[in-house]
């Protein structure tokens, strides 16, 4: 199973649509093992969706996801949940339980899956809770936490499982550069201190770059480019380098999909006779 | 909120509850009739039983002592079987008592009243009381009046 | 005249969909149920915010509506001369109906309400996807709970909104309009059945129970998960909880009356 040559995640000729819009057209992703991977891409390109089809939460219309060799779509209601709980999943707002306090969040998985004895479950939680820096939170409601801190409470609890992957939703949007920071150093230490695969889902380039070993931009439902973020960095593609460098006009348009100016505006006028 | 006053108010929230069982059973509805001591039944028959239900009150000299159980139409004879619940406390009848169909004021509900015999022997349980006087039908009263006086004419 | 029918027939389509989705929602939460079993400290959280929450507002209006039932039926029946009846007339139209109608209403407009509100949050806050994601299943952990503890809370909070509605009732005839006390309560008795009367009126409650927390869980699982959404699908538990108890209280009393 652990044979690091394959990728933990296979995805292949993945179509999913969402009413009459089509989001992904044949996608076809590797996720390597115990790598960061940053998977790009606009606004709306379906990213989230991604995630979501790969923690068995949506059902793709065609096309497969292998997770550790185990196909996401045709697992059954127990296995699905035995594959779920190898794997954490950062929500872009934490998605902390805001009845229950820090300490009792991150001791939600164990006490759900578990039997273990209370001060054990202690033990485990102030661990991870320290891991994130906010052992000193513990007894805090989840309201009372800044989004930065928020974040970090749900990494701890994301990884209280020790899963063998975490996919993180957007996890520095909105974050000022401080929080930034920490976030980024506690991806990549926790990720190369518990040898995790890290799948990050994010639109701020550069930061998501800096601690990526590979990257994937997807765009119109289908891949645009992957390699490490060198390779793109050296892309040839023009679209590619309007993304990375953030270009206003260029093969996407500035101007959203429209009829002609000038016929509209005459045919406005004309309308006012 | 802690998880001990949470269970705390859930508690008391469940001894209001039963209170409130408790008065609707034994105060708001005739659960004490039901429950309240022993009882002995009766049987009476009448031609006509008027508006009587059964949980009516069966009562002597104007005191409760018992209720209706149950009416049931007896096709053979062309009566009404009516069973009356009495209370044990009450076992002192007469066999020659006689039970008459009675309404409380002009509209109000309909009852048994027992009057008591002479006899020496009493009435025990499953007997049956003889002397019966079915209930006052306005409509027929008021029949039979205006038919006397046609006929006195 | 076409395009009305066309609409009036996509609109029966519509409401055939989101129907049978809620039956099948239903059914889901209902074979989630045995799991509460193992778990009842779920069970009593719930029932706290269900109805220890609601306790207070049910009082207050058992009070007053008993006491304006013995008011406006002191001032009919005193024509007849039958105003000993009034604790008769107070204890079966609150056993009956209004006991379970108007907690009903009630319990939709605070608990339930409150059910749909912060199970829409929770989606809208991603909560319940980061449950399923923690591999917990939101109907066993979120959803049976608050079914139960509504169904349960319902007929309890009927029962004591008509005990107190008849202490209300009491209050009034009794010590203040000068009847019989003894009267009041035997009178009372004589045409209040436990059976027939309190029982059916704690089904009737149960029945609410069922249909207003189903229609709050549902509408809060099923919302569209931005503030305007949760807003919405908050109104329509109302408004469907009430109408849904106002017909169900017609369908029940023909029945069992």
């Amino acid at each position: 199973m652990s044979d690091d040559s394959t990728a933990l995640v296979q995805i292949r000729d993945l179509h999913f649509s969402r009413g009459s819009k089509h989001i992904f057209r044949g996608l076809d992703v590797d996720i390597p093992r115990g790598k960061v991977t940053t998977i790009l891409g606009p606004s709306g390109t379906g990213k989230t969706t991604l995630l979501k089809l790969i923690g068995g939460q949506l059902k793709s219309d065609q096309g497969t996801i292998h997770v550790d060799g185990l196909e996401v779509g045709k697992l059954n209601r127990r296995d699905l949940y035995a594959l779920r709980k190898r794997m954490g999943m950062l929500f872009q707002s934490g998605a902390l339980l805001t009845d229950l306090s820090v300490f009792d969040n991150i001791a939600f998985p164990l006490r759900e899956h578990t039997d273990l004895p209370e001060n054990l479950i202690s033990h485990l939680v102030l661990m991870r809770l320290h891991a994130v820096g906010l052992r000193g939170a513990r007894d805090l409601a989840p309201a009372e936490l800044s989004g930065g801190m928020a974040r970090r409470a749900a990494l701890a609890r994301a990884l209280v499982f020790d899963p063998m992957m975490i996919m993180y939703d957007e996890p520095f949007t909105g974050q000022d550069p401080i929080s930034m920071g920490i976030l980024l150093a506690l991806i990549k230490t926790v990720n190369a201190a518990l040898g995790l695969t890290s799948l990050m889902v994010s639109h701020d380039l550069n930061e998501a770059l800096s601690i990526s070993d590979y990257a994937v931009i997807i765009s119109e439902g289908v891949v645009v480019e992957a390699g490490s973020p060198e390779q793109l960095r050296a892309s040839e593609s023009a679209w590619v380098q309007q993304f990375l460098q953030g270009k206003p006009d260029g093969p996407v348009p500035f101007q959203a999909a429209a009829p002609d100016y000038e016929t509209e505006l005459l045919g406005a006028s004309g309308g006012l006779h | 909120m802690n998880s001990r006053a949470v269970k705390l108010m859930v508690g008391v929230f469940m001894l209001i509850f039963l209170a409130a069982m408790l008065v609707l059973a034994l105060r708001v509805s005739n659960l004490t009739s039901l429950s309240g001591g022993e009882s002995y039944s009766l049987i009476a028959k009448f031609e006509n039983i008027g508006g009587l239900k059964s949980g009516a009150s069966v009562s002597a000299s104007g005191v409760r002592v018992g209720k209706v159980e149950s009416i049931v139409y007896d096709v053979e004879t062309f009566e009404a079987i009516v069973n009356l619940s009495i209370d044990t406390k009450f076992s002192a009848f007469p066999l020659d008592t006689s039970a008459n169909i009675y309404t409380a004021g002009l509209l109000g509900e309909q009852y048994i009243g027992l009057e008591p015999g002479a006899e020496l022997d009493v009435l025990v349980n499953s007997d049956e009381i003889d002397d019966t006087q079915s209930a006052l039908v306005l409509e027929r009263l008021i029949g039979q009046v205006l038919f006397s006086r046609s006929g006195g004419d | 005249m076409v395009n009305f029918i066309e609409k009036f027939g996509g609109w029966w389509l519509d409401l055939l969909v989101s129907l049978g989705n809620a039956t099948l929602f239903l059914a889901q939460m209902l074979s989630s149920l045995p799991s509460l079993l193992k778990r009842p400290s779920l069970l009593v959280k719930e029932m706290y915010s269900t109805g220890v929450m609601t306790l207070s507002i049910i009082l207050v209006s058992g009070l007053f509506v008993g006491m304006v039932l013995a008011l406006q039926g002191y001032n009919i029946l005193i024509d007849f001369g039958q105003e000993n009846r009034t604790g008769t007339l107070v204890a079966l139209t609150l056993v009956r109906e209004l006991g379970p109608v108007v907690t009903g209403l009630l319990f939709a407009g605070r608990a339930g309400s409150a059910m749909t509100a912060e199970i829409g949050l929770m989606k809208a806050t991603e909560q319940l996807s980061g449950l399923e994601m923690m591999a917990v299943d939101p109907f066993k952990r979120v959803f049976a709970p608050r079914f139960v503890a509504g169904c349960l809370s319902l007929p309890m909070l009927a029962a004591m909104f008509s005990a107190v509605g008849a202490f209300g009732g009491y209050l009034l005839t009794v010590l203040v309009l000068g009847v019989d006390s003894s009267a009041y309560w035997s009178l009372m008795q004589l045409s209040v059945s436990f059976t027939a009367d309190v029982c059916n009126g704690l089904i009737k409650g149960a029945v609410f129970g069922f249909v207003v927390t189903w229609i709050a869980i549902y509408q809060g699982a099923e919302c569209i998960p931005t503030s305007e959404g949760v807003s919405s699908a908050t109104t329509r538990t109302v408004v469907y909880s009430s109408l849904a108890i106002l017909a169900l209280d017609f369908l029940l009393t023909a029945v069992m009356f």
